[in-house]
């Protein structure tokens, strides 16, 4: 039997409401014609033009912006999102691994290094970090895009607290069977943190999705833009005026770019908590 | 560390190469960068500089705009953490005690986390937008005379409170995972020897929360700093006339907008302290739990 007084009930109502409402609405009032929106302020509830913005917000160049679609916003913020998760993974478990499983004469020092970034956020060296990129040719490009971005501590601090719970008999027995350094990685320690890297992974999906300040400095052209991006381009656009704002292509876009982190999270909605909980510990 | 160990060679070298060479390309060559260009002064065409030593800190400093932005972003960091800490305590307090519908509350309160500050920042925009904007109008109605283009309360007003929004979600996780790790020995003696629920939570549940509130507060003030850049970006920009500028707007602001790389640098440099200010309280906190 379910004594929760009402009260209780009521708050996470209201809580839940707080939460949700705006994003409803921006969805509802998307899927409306500009002129209904205009005359009649925001939506609570959809209306009949989903198909006729959303398909124009996707393929149609020259809609939202002079000629980059969603579609191709979308694709690039997919390689932003993927590429961050993966590589972030890939380069905080081997950093982690040299330190835990190896005593060499640089471990503590290049351990604090390591550690050094969480003192140097982006925000702190943004236009040198710019001018680095920009003389290695690598504005505007993918690879300048994610690199930078996914050697922090954070990653390394959670593979490093994980790997030290790991326990020590199982590296002895695989020196017994005469494994390698890479092959106990590998075939051992790789297959145990699975729910650990899917965790990992799921949160620095969202971590990198949602990336703002530095593909904002480092991508000049619209086919580079991510949909986060994007966002500021509809800013500008709305702020100056001009014809008949097209506040819903803006509601859509925002819709647009807020769906697959969402969806990343409700899907995985465990691992997501755990991960975070976790790596920020 | 671990007992058991590969023996010493070039092995790890390898493994740890890849994180450091980013780091030192990307993190601490730019930030030395930082520093050194904090004590040069740039001609009108970056054509030359001249070292300066501390003037471009004195000059910045003490400047006006940068007292405003400092003391709107202390203000504006302050509200955001106490509101939003607040906020989401209360919500994960309930959603700890529902029954019924419990896993629904904690979806819909937690996956707003997924949503990105200046996706946020735009919503909010348009909501408080005066051609459609149900919100702006309906601030009016209440009769506050509401103009967040203007009036520099009501575009604060605005800032916090998309700010907070974004916030909640992540403090209602941590609490919620907080909450869940008291152990229920502990809640059912407290159970018997209590009977009001508010002096129970006040003597009880929040003192065994602070390890948890105190980390979550470093995390909100860094938030507060930092990431709400893209929620004033695409809000007020700043305006009107920089009342609603972060001391990390102003950074980007002087920096990109108005080529003043010195400036810009020696703002970065300050706050890099900042920064390194949070993160020794933080280990501090975290040392003294260990003992604990």
């Amino acid at each position: 039997m379910d004594r929760t007084p009402i009260s209780t009930h009521i708050i996470l109502i209201i809580g839940a409401v707080f939460m949700t409402l705006p994003v409803w609405v921006a969805f509802a009032t998307s899927t409306h014609a500009p002129e209904t929106i205009l005359r009649e302020g925001l939506q609570f509830w959809p209306g009949g033009h989903f198909f006729e913005t959303y398909n124009e917000v996707l393929f149609v160049e020259g809609g939202v912006m002079k000629k980059v679609t969603a579609m191709t916003m979308l694709k690039n913020s997919m390689i932003l999102g993927i590429g961050f998760a993966i590589g972030k993974v890939i380069i905080s478990m081997l950093a982690a691994y040299a330190i835990v499983y190896f005593r060499f004469r640089l471990g503590v020092p290049l351990f604090w290094i390591i550690f050094m970034t969480l003192l140097l956020p982006l925000e702190v060296r943004i236009i040198p970090s710019y001018e680095v990129v920009a003389n290695m040719g690598l504005l505007d490009t993918h690879t300048g895009l994610i690199i930078p971005l996914i050697a922090s501590a954070t990653g390394t601090f959670f593979f490093r607290q994980f790997f030290k719970s790991v326990p020590d008999e199982l590296l002895e027995a695989a020196r017994l069977d005469g494994a390698t350094a890479w092959g106990f990685f590998i075939d051992i320690l790789v297959p145990l943190s699975k729910t650990m890297i899917a965790a990992i992974l799921i949160i620095m999906f969202v971590v990198g999705w949602n990336q703002y300040l530095w593909p904002l400095i480092m991508t000049t052209q619209e086919d580079n833009y991510t949909l986060v991006i994007g966002i500021k381009q509809i800013y500008q656009v709305l702020n100056e005026g001009g014809e008949l704002p097209q506040f819903q292509k803006a509601f859509a876009l925002t819709i647009l770019a807020t769906l697959p982190p969402v969806l990343v999270v409700l899907i995985f909605q465990k691992w997501f908590v755990k991960g975070l909980v976790e790596s920020e510990k | 560390m671990k007992r058991v160990q590969f023996e010493h060679s070039a092995v790890p070298y390898l493994f740890i190469a890849p994180q450091i060479i980013i780091i030192v390309i990307f993190f601490l060559w730019p930030a030395a960068q930082a520093i050194y260009q904090s004590f040069l002064l740039e001609d009108a065409f970056g054509l030359s500089s001249q070292f300066v030593w501390f003037r471009n800190y004195t000059d910045t400093i003490v400047s006006a705009s940068w007292l405003q932005a400092a003391g709107f972003t202390i203000v504006f960091s302050t509200l955001v953490t106490f509101l939003s800490l607040a906020i989401a305590l209360l919500l994960a307090v309930k959603a700890n005690e529902v029954i019924r519908g419990a896993s629904t509350y904690k979806t819909l309160l937690m996956w707003a986390y997924a949503i990105a500050p200046p996706v946020a920042g735009l919503m909010g925009n348009l909501m408080f937008n005066p051609l459609i904007g149900d919100l702006y109008q309906g601030m009016n109605a209440l009769g506050f005379d509401f103009d967040h283009k203007l009036d520099p309360y009501d575009a604060g007003f605005v800032v916090v409170l998309i700010s907070v929004w974004k916030q909640v979600s992540v403090n209602f996780i941590f609490f919620l995972s907080g909450l869940q790790g008291i152990p229920k020995g502990v809640q059912e003696a407290a159970l018997m020897d209590c009977k009001s629920s508010f002096r129970r939570f006040w003597t009880i549940t929040f003192p065994l929360l602070a390890p948890t509130t105190f980390f979550l507060m470093v995390i909100n003030i860094t938030y507060a700093f930092f990431e709400t850049f893209g929620i004033i970006d695409t809000t007020t920009q700043g305006a009107p006339g920089g009342a609603t500028t972060t001391l990390v707007f102003k950074v980007f602001q002087d920096g990109f907008r108005g080529a003043d790389i010195g400036g810009s640098s020696a703002q970065s440099v300050v706050l890099m302290l900042m920064v390194l200010g949070l993160t020794v309280i933080q280990f501090r906190f975290i040392e003294k739990k260990v003992h604990y």
